[in-house]
Parts: structure tokens; C-alpha cells; sequence
């Protein structure tokens, strides 16, 4: 009998691109349940919104770039892009913020680089920021939580908000700032943070109200992907130890000036960001130390602009900034290998 | 990942090395029933090279009769082994045939046609070894064409001899075992343990070493029990439980875990004391010199899902893998692959017609459940699980990109040598690049373009040697010349003071003894002088010339 002879190794372990991502995807379902329960069901449309147009934009720059269609867009990397944008959107955006982003990170930022494996940057957080500075005032408009407003978003009316703009008055009625950026002004007109923390609807007790509770659930999501080792600890524990630690060395010095780590750690994208986008392979430090390293720039990052910067939220810019240094740090920070001189 | 490893025994687990992976066991296929002793098949192929260094040289002839455990090739040159008949027979046929070798070529063996009767020839057994010098005992192993059984195949003489210079500490028995399906030490510590206790004994007198540590995987509790027990009645050996983790079984990670130690990149386990053997090649020792047996059968794992009885058989060398495929209930039909050694770091072979040889641990007869076929690859995505499960905490990914970029410089500085080829990369990787084989690829190009290099370094240096040559060769032949040109400017000067002085001083000069060469060069010149004006003006000019070189020179 004769036999092709393939080289070892013969066995696989199973593990799969595709497995990676729908992983990812499952451990934000806690995460995404509890920030629907707070902000309705324009999450939900945002998602949706973000992954038809991901995967449309995919298939048609496959077909462009005459690579195989069906393997790529099973790989699940475009649906980890959309959900990940989607999530950072203001869930009352109108849609074409989201098909615009969306598009801008499949196309400018994952596929025009290569595609899978081959983008410098985070593609969601690439159609974010676009976002972001080019549509300053759809991008900052957020509702109050649900359970603090008068007004409840059915179904209906988050359609209508995204879609048509109807509803404009409940628009206005409900629109707020997000507590980070309601800190950060008040703190301007030299507010302590206790002046503006208390008896502000917007704040509960350990953080800003609704948020604490989505850090939280993205917290346990990302415990999961710990557990089953879709991402190593490094970069999330790096990112958030970095965070508290300035964080509580500035409270320390002036507590009316700078807001606790608690408020910090369960704001805004804190774990979404430490959990699930900093840990983009792609475009991170692939070696543990690499990655300690990585994630201490974005907590830096994160705390600097949130604090000194013009934004309330720093976790898009933080990513992008650690992205462009990341091959450099793959390249210097090699961990030392078996045999050779410590 | 159905056999993943949960977080808690990731942070309890014990071993010392880095990385490592645990793929499904396979292995209690084969250790259902005890081992077998395998038919003497009609036909033996016995490969001149079935280890590591310069293949044997046949010191027998078509036609020869042969006995059992004579020797039929010789060891050629110091890095080799000899091999002998597994039984008595005929010697048919030296010729090319398939052997099991990852490069799927035909190479020389010996052919003996068995005659069943399996007669033994001499056999020089030696009760008292323990009066023989470390040397003499390393010659009974290299004369038994003894080489490490566990699947590498180096000879294990050269093993037992460290050097003067070296110390040796530790003997470690390599008992581990970790590539999955495979089971052929499991069952020789279980059913010889004592063999081994003594071949240990033979090998830590050669080696003067210190302490022997026998390591056996956890998941081998019969063979940990069996050689606890043989341990107890022997002073400075102890067993080691080992946790259950591939690549445990490599030798410089099984070092690492046992003894923290690093052996150097490059390096040798002798340069930190220590020596490793596996535990079959213990028990060949034993034999060779108690009973004056050569290397001539081994125990053989034969497994997969293409044979309905999985079992250990001791088998002759050079017996065909179909024989003992057969004789496991194989479907020849069924197979796929036939695999020998493990599925994580053992090859494919072209044909289930080669031969056991002496590093034959397993044979796994495979259909398409038990081995991945080609898969599709998908771009990296960096994600690093490669570098996680390193056992030489390389960066696999980085080196990927060398490799595939033939870029071999940047490959060689991200230490593409120190690459031990476990699998366990390939084995983890979510896009299912085969990384490996692109390292393996990557240092074939390297030694081909260092032999190359090598090759243009004889040529240039040939070159230039040539050109020295003719460059000297030029030199010598202007200095002659010159000396010519000299002696004859001298000359003229001479002859023409002896022309003008003539018989005064021709008389004065009698006594002197250069006056007869002088006299005899005047007339020369003379002669010359008379040829022509044009060979004179030719012959001043040269003067003058060489004049002025050396007035340069000086």
C-alpha cells in the first residue's frame, strides 16, 4: 500500500479562528444583556446594524480582492468587529453612524491592510474614532438609563430614533451626558467630585449609574475568556492594574480633583475595552511581556486623556496610540529562550 | 479542545518546563493485553542506517548463511552502529529498498530470507562486567550495535562516554513516554523491570555516575509501580513521578523539570553532568552484556484505529510494518496513513512495506479519524497560543514570518536552531498554519546554502591557491632571469676591464680562484659581444632597468 506522507504534526487540537471569535462573542452576552436592560433596544439595532454591514462589506471586498469568500467569513473576525463597534456607539446614534463605521473598519482599516491577520489597527476602534472626530455631536449624544428616566424606549421607538429621526422631541427629552463626561465638565467649573457626585441621578453608588453594572458583567464575560484561554491575563490585568493604580495615587494627593479607581474602573469602556479590544490579536504585542508592557501604555493612555485630555472616554485613542508601537515592542521585548544566557 | 486543561491544573501543575501541551492519550488501545512475541516473518529487510551517523558497511555477501545475533554489517567510522541478523537465514539480496525515512527514499539494506529455525550463533556473555574498565564495557554496547531505543536512535556508546574531563552526576532514565498511542516503555518497565535495574547498574559504572533518577509519566501507574519496587533494592536510584504533559519526554525538558537545570543552547546534557538513556535501551544494555545478545528485536506499540487489536509486540528488526499490522487485525484497505513514532513528531511512511528498525517505538496504523487531513490554513492572527505552549519559549509567529519570508537571518536571530520540533505550535494553532514544517523547510535552506558556502569557500580557496601558485611561480622565474641579467652586466663590466688590462692581469690574477670561472665567463661574454650591436643595447638597457629596481627595493 502506498501513502501520502504528510509531516507531523498529525493531530490537531481542534482550536479554530472561527471558535476564537464566536467565543469572544459568547463571553460578551452578559455584557451586552445588562446594557440593553439599561439603554433599550437601540443596542441591539446597533448590533445587528453593524454586522449586516460588516459582513456585507467583507464579502464584497473578498470578491474585490479575489480571495476565497466563504472561509473568511466564517472565520467570525468581521461579526467581533461589528459587535465591538456597535458597542461603543450611543445606542440613539442615527444608522448611518453605525453603517459608516462599520464600513470604515472593514473595508479602510481590515481590509484594504490585508484582511484578517494583516490590520496595524483595531478595526472597530479605527471606525470609532473616525466617527468620533467627524461626528462629534451624534457621537456624544447619550440617553439617561433607562430606570432613572421618565421616558421608556420600546422597541418601536429605538427604531424610530435610529431610522428616522422621529421621536426627535423624546430624543431631546432623554439625552444626557455619560457620567465620564459629565464629570469631566463639571469638573472644569471646579466642582469637587463629591459636588457633582452626589444627589446626581446620573451616579449611583459605586459609579455612573447602569455603567458599574455593564463594566461589571463585561468583567465576568472576560473572566471567561481567561478560563478557557481564548486571551491570556496579561494584557487586561495590565491595563486595569495601570489604571487603578494612577488612578488611586491621584485620588490620594486631591480627592475632590480627581475621581476614585472605582468610578474609573466601572465607567465608561473600562472592561469592555480591557477585556475585549485590547485584546485584539491581531493588532496587540503577541509575548507575555509584550503584553504587560502594552497594557500599561493603554491604562496610561486611559487615565491621561480622561483626565487631562478633551475626551471623557480614552479607551479608542488608548488602543490606537499601543497599536502603533505594538511591532516595536514585539520586536525588542523577546522572552529568553531555553538554553541561552540569562 | 476536548482535553484542555482547566485553570485549577494549570496553576497546581508541578512541571518546570514551559509550555507544553496535552493532546488525547491514544494509549489505552494498546495495554489491554500483556505484549506478544511477533512471528518470524519469511522475509527480514534490514536498513544500513537505522541511526543516528554513518550508515553500517555489509560484511556479508549474497548467498552467506547467516545465525541469529551474528553480525552482518559493521559500524562505519565512530559516530555509527553495526547491525545483525534478528535471525538465522539466508542473505538474498543487498540492495535499495524503502525504509522508514522522512524523506521517502529507497536506501541500502541487507535482505535475509529466514529459515525458522532462529539458531543462535556465538554468543559471548559476561557475568563479572564488573571487573571490565568503563572502555571495554562501552565496547560490548558497540558491538551489539546498541542505540537509544526511545526514537531518536543516537548510538549509545558515545552517550557513555562523557569525556575524562566530565563529571557525571546524574543518570536520568527517560521512562516518560509523552507522545500519545505510543505504550512499548510502559510495557518494558512492566515486564522488565529487573533488565533495566541492571543495564542501569552496567551504565552507571560506566558513566561513574552518582545518582540514577528513573521518570515516568503519572499516567503509567503499573510501570511506576514495577520500577518503584526494582528501585528499592538499589541504592542511589530513585523513580520520579512525572506530570503527564507533552513534550516531557524531550530530553532537555525533562532535565529542566527534573533537575531545574538548563542544558546550554547547542550545547550537550554532559556539560551540566548529566546523562539521559531511555529505559529500553537499559534493558538492551542488560542483555548485551549478561547474555551477550545484539540489538535484534524491540518492543513495538501497534496501534490506531486501523488495526482491530491494538498490542505490544517484540519484534524482529527489519520485520515489514504490514506483518505486524496484520497480525493486530488490520484493515490494509481502511488506512490512510501509517505513522511510526507518535502522531506529534513521528512521520508518515510512503509504504506499510518498510521495516522495523531500531527506532521503531510505534507503529500507528491510521485511518482518517485519527489524523487530521490537510487543513485550510487561515492567515495568523497572532494570537499567540504558539508561543504559549513552547517548551524553548520561542516565538513561533515571529519566526513564521521569517520563515515563510525566507528571510534566514532575522529567522536565525529569533533562534530558529533552538527550535526542538515538538508540534506543539502546529498542534495548538487556531489557523492551522503547519509552523514546523516551515521551520523544518527554513533550516534545510540554511544547511544547504551553509554547505554551499562551504563548498564555494574549497573553490575560492582552491582559486586562490592557483593563483598564488602562478603568481610565485611568475615571481621565481623574474628572479631568475633577473640574476641572469645581473651576473651578465657583471660580466660585461668584468670582460671589458679584462680586455683593457689583458695579460698583466691576467698574470697577476692567476692565483686567484675565480680567475678560471671569470676567464670562462670573458670568453662567453666575448662570444656574445661579437653576436651584434642590437643584443648589447638590449642587454645594457636590461641592466639599467633592473639597476633601478633595486636601487628602488633597497
Amino acid at each position: 500500500m502506498e501513502f501520502k506522507t504528510p509531516t507531523s504534526p498529525h493531530i490537531h487540537s481542534g482550536a479554530s479562528v472561527s471558535r476564537v471569535m464566536l467565543l469572544v462573542i459568547a463571553a460578551m452576552i452578559p455584557g451586552i444583556a445588562v446594557y440593553v436592560g439599561y439603554f433599550g433596544w437601540g443596542v441591539v439595532i446597533n448590533i445587528l446594524l453593524a454586522i449586516v454591514t460588516a459582513l456585507v462589506c467583507e464579502t464584497g471586498m473578498l470578491i474585490i480582492r479575489k480571495r476565497p469568500v466563504l472561509p473568511f467569513l466564517y472565520d467570525g473576525s468581521a461579526l467581533v468587529s461589528a459587535f465591538l463597534l456597535a458597542l461603543a456607539l450611543p445606542p440613539i446614534a442615527p444608522w448611518w453612524i453605525v453603517v459608516l463605521g462599520a464600513a470604515f473598519a472593514i473595508i479602510i482599516a481590515k481590509q484594504l491592510y490585508g484582511g484578517l491577520g494583516y490590520n496595524p489597527f483595531n478595526p472597530a476602534m479605527a471606525g470609532y474614532v473616525m466617527l468620533l472626530v467627524s461626528f462629534p455631536i451624534e457621537m456624544t449624544r447619550w440617553q439617561a438609563p433607562l430606570v432613572n428616566s421618565e421616558t421608556s424606549l420600546s422597541f418601536i421607538d429605538s427604531w424610530n430614533i435610529i431610522f428616522s429621526g422621529i421621536g426627535k422631541n423624546i430624543t431631546d427629552a432623554i439625552t444626557m451626558a455619560t457620567p465620564l463626561d459629565n464629570l469631566k465638565t463639571e469638573l472644569r467649573l471646579d466642582q469637587s467630585v463629591e459636588q457633582i457626585i452626589n444627589g446626581n441621578p446620573l451616579f449611583s453608588h459605586l459609579a455612573g449609574l447602569g455603567w458599574e453594572w455593564i463594566n461589571i458583567a463585561f468583567l465576568v464575560g472576560g473572566l471567561f475568556l481567561i478560563y478557557k484561554r481564548i486571551i491570556s491575563w496579561h494584557i487586561p490585568v495590565a491595563v486595569l492594574a495601570t489604571i487603578a493604580v494612577l488612578s488611586g495615587v491621584f485620588y490620594l494627593i486631591d480627592a475632590d480633583k480627581f475621581s476614585s479607581p472605582m468610578i474609573h474602573l466601572l465607567s465608561g469602556a473600562t472592561m469592555l475595552g480591557a477585556f475585549f479590544i485590547a485584546t485584539d490579536p491581531v493588532s496587540a504585542t503577541s509575548s507575555n511581556p509584550g503584553r504587560i508592557i502594552y497594557g500599561v501604555g493603554i491604562g496610561i493612555f486611559i487615565y491621561v486623556i480622561r483626565t487631562w485630555g478633551g475626551y471623557p472616554d480614552a479607551v479608542a485613542f488608548s488602543v490606537l496610540l499601543m497599536n502603533m508601537v505594538a511591532p516595536t515592542i514585539d520586536y525588542y521585548v523577546k522572552p529568553r529562550v531555553f538554553g541561552h544566557k540569562k | 479542545m476536548k482535553h484542555q486543561e482547566t485553570l485549577i491544573q494549570r496553576l497546581l501543575s508541578t512541571h518546570k518546563f514551559p509550555g507544553g501541551v496535552h493532546p488525547p492519550q491514544h494509549k489505552a488501545e494498546s495495554i489491554s493485553a500483556g505484549s506478544v512475541k511477533a512471528e518470524i516473518p519469511a522475509r527480514l529487510i534490514l536498513p544500513l542506517h537505522q541511526h543516528i551517523g554513518e550508515p553500517a558497511e555489509p560484511i556479508v555477501a549474497v548467498g552467506d548463511k547467516v545465525l541469529k545475533g551474528q553480525r552482518i554489517a559493521k559500524a562505519n567510522g565512530y559516530v555509527s552502529a553495526a547491525i545483525h541478523a534478528p535471525t538465522s537465514g539466508i542473505v538474498s539480496d543487498i540492495n535499495d529498498y524503502p525504509i522508514p525515512h522522512p524523506s521517502g527514499l529507497n536506501a541500502p539494506c541487507i535482505v535475509i530470507e529466514t529459515d525458522g529455525e532462529d539458531k543462535w550463533g556465538e554468543r559471548l556473555a559476561v557475568q563479572d562486567w564488573k571487573k571490565l574498565n568503563a572502555s571495554a564495557l562501552r565496547n560490548i554496547i558497540r558491538d551489539a550495535g546498541i542505540v537509544g531505543l526511545g526514537g531518536a536512535g543516537f548510538p549509545s556508546f558515545i552517550k557513555l562516554n562523557p569525556g575524562a574531563s566530565k563529571q557525571i552526576d546524574t543518570l536520568i532514565l527517560n521512562g516518560v513516554e509523552c507522545e500519545p498511542y505510543i505504550t512499548c516503555d510502559d510495557f518494558i518497565m512492566r515486564e522488565r523491570s529487573g533488565e533495566i535495574m541492571l543495564g542501569i547498574t552496567i551504565m552507571r559504572h560506566a558513566l561513574n555516575a552518582k545518582e540514577c533518577i528513573i521518570a515516568v509519566e503519572e499516567n503509567k501507574p503499573e510501570a511506576l509501580q514495577a520500577m518503584t519496587m526494582m528501585a528499592k533494592e538499589t541504592s542511589g536510584v530513585k523513580v520520579m513521578s512525572v506530570p503527564t504533559i507533552y513534550p516531557h519526554g524531550s530530553e532537555k525538558q525533562l532535565v529542566q523539570a527534573i533537575t531545574g537545570k538548563e542544558v546550554p543552547a547547542n550545547g550537550l546534557t554532559t556539560q551540566i553532568g548529566i546523562v539521559c538513556h531511555n529505559v529500553a535501551t537499559a534493558a538492551t544494555v542488560y542483555r548485551a552484556v549478561y547474555q551477550g545478545e545484539s540489538l535484534i528485536s524491540r518492543y513495538v506499540t501497534v496501534t490506531g484505529s486501523g488495526v482491530k487489536q491494538a498490542k505490544n509486540i517484540r519484534a524482529l528488526m527489519g520485520t515489514p510494518m504490514s506483518e505486524l499490522i496484520k497480525q493486530c487485525d488490520g484493515e490494509p484497505a481502511s488506512l490512510s496513513r501509517v505513522i511510526m513514532g507518535g502522531p506529534m513528531m513521528g512521520y508518515a511512511m510512503q509504504t506499510d512495506q518498510v521495516p522495523v528498525i531500531k527506532t521503531t517505538n510505534c507503529i500507528i496504523a491510521c485511518t482518517v479519524e485519527d489524523v487530521i487531513s490537510e487543513p485550510a490554513v487561515m492567515p495568523c492572527i497572532r494570537c499567540g497560543a504558539c508561543a504559549e505552549v513552547c517548551p524553548v519559549s520561542l516565538l513561533p509567529q515571529q519566526l513564521y514570518w521569517h520563515a515563510k519570508s525566507r528571510d534566514h537571518d532575522k529567522a536565525q536571530e529569533f533562534n530558529l536552531f533552538d527550535c526542538i520540533e515538538c508540534g506543539c505550535c502546529s498542534y495548538v494553532c487556531p489557523s492551522k498554519i503547519p509552523l514546523v514544517q516551515y521551520y523544518r523547510h527554513a533550516k534545510g535552506e540554511i544547511w544547504a546554502g551553509e554547505r554551499e558556502k562551504a563548498l564555494a569557500d574549497i573553490a575560492r580557496d582552491r582559486h586562490e591557491f592557483r593563483q598564488t601558485r602562478i603568481e610565485r611561480e611568475a615571481a621565481e622565474k623574474a628572479e631568475r632571469h633577473r640574476k641572469k641579467k645581473e651576473a651578465l652586466a657583471a660580466n660585461k663590466k668584468k670582460a671589458a676591464a679584462i680586455t683593457a688590462t689583458d695579460g698583466k692581469t691576467a698574470a697577476k690574477n692567476s692565483g686567484n680562484k675565480n680567475t678560471a670561472i671569470d676567464d670562462a665567463i670573458a670568453k662567453a661574454k666575448a662570444k656574445r659581444l661579437q653576436q651584434g650591436p642590437a643584443h648589447k643595447k638590449s642587454a645594457s638597457e636590461n641592466t639599467a632597468g633592473e639597476n633601478k629596481t633595486e636601487a628602488s627595493d633597497s
